[in-house]
């Protein structure tokens, strides 16, 4: 068995030139990466990379233009509605806002999958909903509506919610975005100890670089819709180039410039009022690859959606 | 020339491709009913919250619209002397026409532009995401329910519009105006057809409660996911509504009274 056979059979999530776009931007060009099994794996990189697509790929809510995304050695992408629900059954997703409803309170919401999959009597249901979130540490909060949370809070209730029934996997998109110190450390404790614990793979996508290089055992940084580094943290950390460097160090100039590509600033200051100012010749800075910065999309409702096949593509 | 053909061509291209969207929609939403069946509690949710939280406007309305067909019924019919028909009158009115069409627009202002709301911010939320992820169907798990709410509702609704009207046109025509109240009541069951006026009616109320809760929950489901984007699906909801139920009107008022 070579090298690259092991990597695939110890691999959970297995992603093979990988190519999406949305209109005419390239998110992926031949993206190719491996989840290893019962290991935290981070995906990093600038905001509008598509991480978050990454994970509606691998979660079969969006459909590549080329490539395969294979979870457990099933091509998502060739499962029937039906057959991809149930292998949704067993990956469970934390989304950057909770995604809790609304309506419901924070024990309904984590006993809502459980609900809608089993027969378990309410008796059972109440024992494993309070067992989630006594792991999240929110048992106190079981009649709390989800707008008495705070955003820290929502989350671990949505971490119990995705873990309400036992997934091999989870996925965690931008797990750390605005949270304080305490909420933050808690999330970090949360995902490692739930990862050890119940022997999941985690998936985390984020550019909070210091708190998730704190838990993961590899990271991919993306840029240009294609893997710029990969490694353990340690080896990210003793990279070489320059870009990389500066993403990791939160360095505010570098070769991604801190200036916005602009004419002459004494020509702008002292040109004349009547005269619209010229537009730069770049759009952009360069990513790790050398070509300009995509700018991020323009907005939420441009996105692709092949499974959410009655939205709006226009 | 050329670009306004352009732009013509977009356009109709853009509305045929959104009713196709609309119409595998419904399709979908459809294949549900016998998830909602077996779970009727989603249903019953959401009568409450279509059907019941209408109740009181179509109430009132229905109340001053008979008040005033009693009044300008009465001003027209004493001309002639014939008085006594304000019963007929204010019934067939708001049987036929007024009952289905204006409860539909009620209804589409009120549950229509409420259920889109809802429906877009889930959307902006996450929460249908969310329920895709969890291996939840989100069109069976919350449109369905909400649109047989709204199709059941409906023709209800408008009949307790027609119904308060009538009472309305009573106690204005008979209580203020002195029409004799037996009058009122007889010459109303002697003229009323059952089959042409009453079951006609429900017949449109049930066309326009399938139409605007049709509308109503794709339009929450298409919308752009953020606050303008909902409130633009949200004003699309009550304008398309109001001129799909007009539009039906006319049509099934020739096809149900055009040779008479």
């Amino acid at each position: 068995m070579d090298e690259d056979d092991s990597i695939i059979s110890t691999s959970l999530v297995s992603v093979r030139n990988l190519s999406f776009r949305r209109g005419n931007r390239v998110i992926f060009d031949n993206l190719s990466l491996d989840i290893q099994r019962g290991k935290i794996t981070a995906i990093m990189g600038p905001s509008g990379t598509g991480k978050t697509t990454l994970l509606k790929l691998i979660g079969g809510q969006l459909c590549p233009d080329q490539g395969t995304v294979t979870v457990d050695g099933i091509d998502v992408h060739k499962l029937k509605r039906k057959d991809l629900f149930e292998l949704r059954k067993r990956m469970g997703m934390l989304f950057q806002s909770g995604a809790l409803l609304t309506d419901i309170n924070v024990y309904d919401n984590v006993a809502f999958p459980i609900r809608e999959h089993s027969h378990l009597t309410e008796s059972m249901i109440r024992t494993l909903v309070l067992m989630k979130l006594q792991a999240v540490g929110l048992r106190g909060a079981a009649k709390l509506m989800p707008s008495e949370l705070s955003g820290g809070m929502a989350r671990r209730v949505a971490l119990a919610r995705a873990i309400a029934l036992d997934p091999m996997m989870i996925m965690y998109d931008e797990p750390f975005t605005g949270q304080d110190p305490i909420s933050m450390g808690a999330l970090i404790h949360l995902i490692k100890s739930l990862n050890t614990t119940l022997g999941l793979t985690s998936i985390i996508v984020s550019h909070d670089v210091q708190e998730t290089s704190l838990i993961s055992d590899y990271i991919y940084v993306i840029s240009d819709g294609k893997v710029a580094v990969q490694g353990t943290p340690a080896e990210i950390e003793a990279s070489d180039s320059p870009w990389v460097q500066q993403f990791m160090k939160g360095e505010p100039d570098g070769p991604v410039h801190f200036h916005y590509p602009a004419n002459d600033y004494v020509k702008d200051l002292f040109y004349s009022p009547e005269k619209p100012l010229k537009r730069p010749k770049k759009p952009g800075g360069p990513g790790f690859f050398g070509k300009k910065s995509s700018p991020p999309p323009k907005t939420a409702e441009s996105k692709k959606s092949s499974r959410s096949r009655y939205h709006s593509q226009d | 020339m050329i670009d306004f053909l352009t732009q013509l061509g977009k356009t109709t291209r853009a509305a045929f491709n959104k009713l196709g969207r609309a119409t595998f929609f419904l399709l979908h939403t459809l294949f549900g009913i016998s998830d909602v069946i077996i779970r009727p509690r989603l249903l019953i949710n959401q009568i409450y919250s279509v059907g019941v939280l209408t109740f009181l406007i179509i109430t009132i309305s229905g109340l001053f619209v008979g008040m005033v067909l009693g009044l300008q019924g009465y001003n027209i019919l004493s001309d002639f002397g014939s008085e006594e028909a304000l019963g007929v009158m204010v019934a067939a009115s708001l049987v036929r026409e007024l009952g289905p069409v204006v409860s539909g627009l009620l209804f589409a202002g009120r549950a229509g532009s409420a259920l889109t709301a809802e429906i877009g911010l889930m959307k902006a939320t996450e929460q249908l995401s969310g329920m895709e992820m969890m291996a939840i169907d989100p069109i069976k798990r919350i449109m369905t329910p909400r649109f047989l709410a709204g199709f059941i509702s409906m023709p209800l609704l408008a009949a307790l519009f027609s119904s308060v009207g009538i009472l309305g046109g009573h106690l204005v025509g008979v209580g203020l105006l002195g029409v004799d109240d037996g009058s009122y009541w007889s010459q109303m069951q002697a003229n009323l057809d059952f089959q042409d006026d009453i079951i006609n009616g429900v017949i449109k109320s049930i066309v326009f409660g399938f139409v605007a809760t049709w509308i109503a929950i794709f339009e929450g489901y298409d919308a752009i996911p953020t606050s303008e984007g909902v409130s633009r699906a949200t004003t699309r909801t009550v304008v398309n509504s109001a001129f799909s139920i007009l539009g039906l009107d006319f049509i099934l008022t020739a096809l149900m009274f055009g040779d008479q």
